[in-house]
């Protein structure tokens, strides 16, 4: 038996997702813009598009964020994969110590990772920022989203599968690689994207880390912005967007596929 | 220890290893520097140790901007929970076989970038923006109404971004919940309102914790938001701190209001990871 939901809650609830989606649209709408002042509509133009790829100093902070974002990937899909695994199997005490570990991370204000990075590498290394720098701590808050994300995956395994294969002669790194690795696979793949989304969208820790000549696409955006709406930006933004909601899509999807545990 | 528990330890080796070096020694480093002073020029200078930052943390001057930023968050948290818990609602209620899919589309905002979903709140508040612009054509103002660079816009921008916090768990904690205890009152003569006052409300209130909790500490540490939505009067923990460091240098005194607002977020976490699982374990599982 479903209830039929009452018609203005149902109006509420698509009221919410307007206003959810809503500013996210006009950014789109307003880069195709005909205007430089862009505050009404004066026709639609792709010209804003083709200006982004004559400006050099875009196409540098963009060379800068998919290095670095590429890196932070690679490093942290790779110790993250492991610690997910790791949570999968451990059990008492010493599960809900790294569970504790990973989950810190990630509600750490972004301001104060910053600058806990930039005062090690100064103190510790006089490191006056840099490349180096930005992929430590790219990794560093990366990290913890691939690792619960290979765990969901690997949690829902059924632990009897790899002692099957170790029953039937396989050495523990052959029935890891031929068993639980690609029965993983896709919450790595999701790992990996959403990593690479949040890599590509820092501000904060990156303002803090980076030094000369290490300038990254958001470090440009929010550069801009303070000074203003232009219609270059809106069209930057509208890429982005398009280009994060298209890793979220295929994550959410790896994730979804042919998942052990249903529901 | 077993076999497969030592097998585990050994995977979680390198992570571990990575997140002591780059994570928890960065966060004790800042409680050295916090103990330091700040040399004549501009360095850091642990000569003379003192927890003299954090008496002037809790300075009448800085009280203001610690308080500003309490009442963001606090509104926000309200908001959220407000706007948030009757749609958690339909979702669970009446989301049917597409409650998975409602539940990605409240979530795929929040992991489009954070940076450009402020902006694009820029376009729309601005004073020739997209609402002041409708507003004029439908003659409701002639004047722009300024909503930019406001407590308006800050608490707006805020709720916008961490909504997705607060919907999430309220879902969760709404969706477990047994319709049959609502029926069982509603058949003992309780009104919808009793009903929900007095069954579903209680038994929804670990979730109601949890969204409030995950609202809230995003929103006393953000920087992005108060900085691109609030004006230059705009004062907040986040954004003292960032002064501090990049243009103040008063790099001891920064540390030390960086490690306390760390010390705020780790005790609403700590709490909020309570609650949550005292809710698993009571739910049954």
């Amino acid at each position: 038996m479903r209830r039929r939901a009452n018609p203005l809650l149902t109006g509420y609830a698509l009221l919410v997702y307007a206003f959810l989606f809503a500013p996210i649209v006009v950014l789109v709408v307003f880069s195709f813009n005909d205007s430089r002042r862009n505050f009404v509509w004066k026709g639609f133009t792709t010209e804003w598009y083709p200006s982004l790829l004559a400006n050099d100093e875009v196409l540098d902070a963009l060379g800068v964020t998919l290095r670095l974002a590429v890196v932070a990937v690679l490093v942290s899909t790779v110790l993250g994969t492991l610690l997910g695994l790791a949570l999968a199997r451990l059990r008492g005490r010493s599960r809900s110590g790294l569970e504790t570990l990973l989950l810190v991370p990630m509600v750490t204000p972004e301001i104060v990772m910053g600058l806990s990075l930039l005062l090690f590498f100064l103190q510790l290394f006089d490191g006056r920022g840099g490349f180096g720098q930005l992929s430590i701590a790219h990794v560093t808050f990366c990290l913890s989203y691939v690792a619960i994300t290979v765990r969901a995956r690997a949690a829902g395994l059924p632990a009897h599968l790899e002692e099957a294969a170790r029953d039937l002669g396989a050495s523990a790194f052959e029935a890891f690689r031929l068993v639980t690795l690609p029965l993983v696979a896709p919450g790595i793949a999701a790992g990996a994207m959403l990593a690479f989304a949040l890599s590509f969208d820092d501000y904060v820790v990156t303002t803090f880390n980076a030094g000369v000549g290490s300038s990254t696409l958001p470090l440009y955006i929010y550069g801009r912005i303070k000074f203003g709406v232009t219609p270059e930006i809106n069209a930057i933004s509208t890429i982005i967007v398009a280009v994060t909601a298209l890793a979220l899509l295929i994550a959410w999807r790896l994730g979804r596929l042919r998942s052990p545990a249903p529901g | 220890m077993g076999l497969r528990d030592r097998a585990a330890l050994l995977l979680a080796g390198p992570g571990t290893a990575w997140l002591a070096a780059f994570f928890v020694l960065p966060l004790a480093i800042i409680f050295v520097v916090s103990l330091g002073q700040r040399d004549a020029l501009d360095r850091i200078s642990l000569a003379d140790p003192s927890l003299a930052n954090y008496a002037r943390a809790f300075d009448p001057r800085f009280l203001p901007t610690f308080l500003n930023s309490l009442r963001y968050a606090a509104l926000t948290t309200i908001l959220s929970l407000a706007i948030g818990y009757p749609i958690a609602y339909w979702i669970s209620r009446h989301g049917g076989r597409r409650k998975v899919l409602l539940i990605v589309l409240v979530m795929l905002p929040f992991w489009t970038s954070y940076l450009i979903r402020t902006y694009a709140w820029m376009i729309v508040l601005r004073d020739n923006g997209v609402v002041n612009a409708l507003l004029q054509a439908v003659g409701l103002t002639s004047e722009p109404l300024i909503l930019l660079n406001t407590d308006f816009s800050v608490v707006l921008g805020m709720t916008y971004g961490f909504l997705p916090f607060a919907i999430l768990p309220l879902y969760v904690s709404i969706d477990r919940l047994d319709e049959n205890l609502v029926a069982a009152a509603r058949d003992l003569y309780a009104s919808g309102r009793a009903a929900f006052l007095h069954v579903t409300l209680p038994l929804t209130m670990p979730g109601v914790i949890a969204a409030a909790l995950l609202t809230f500490i995003p929103a006393i540490g953000d920087f992005v938001t108060p900085d691109l939505l609030g004006g230059a009067e705009t004062t907040t923990i986040a954004k003292v701190v960032q002064e501090l460091f990049l243009q103040g240098r008063d790099w001891p005194y920064g540390a030390a209001i960086g490690f306390l607002l760390m010390v705020v977020t780790l005790a609403g976490t700590l709490l909020a990871v309570r609650t949550v699982r005292r809710e698993l374990v009571g739910g049954g599982d």
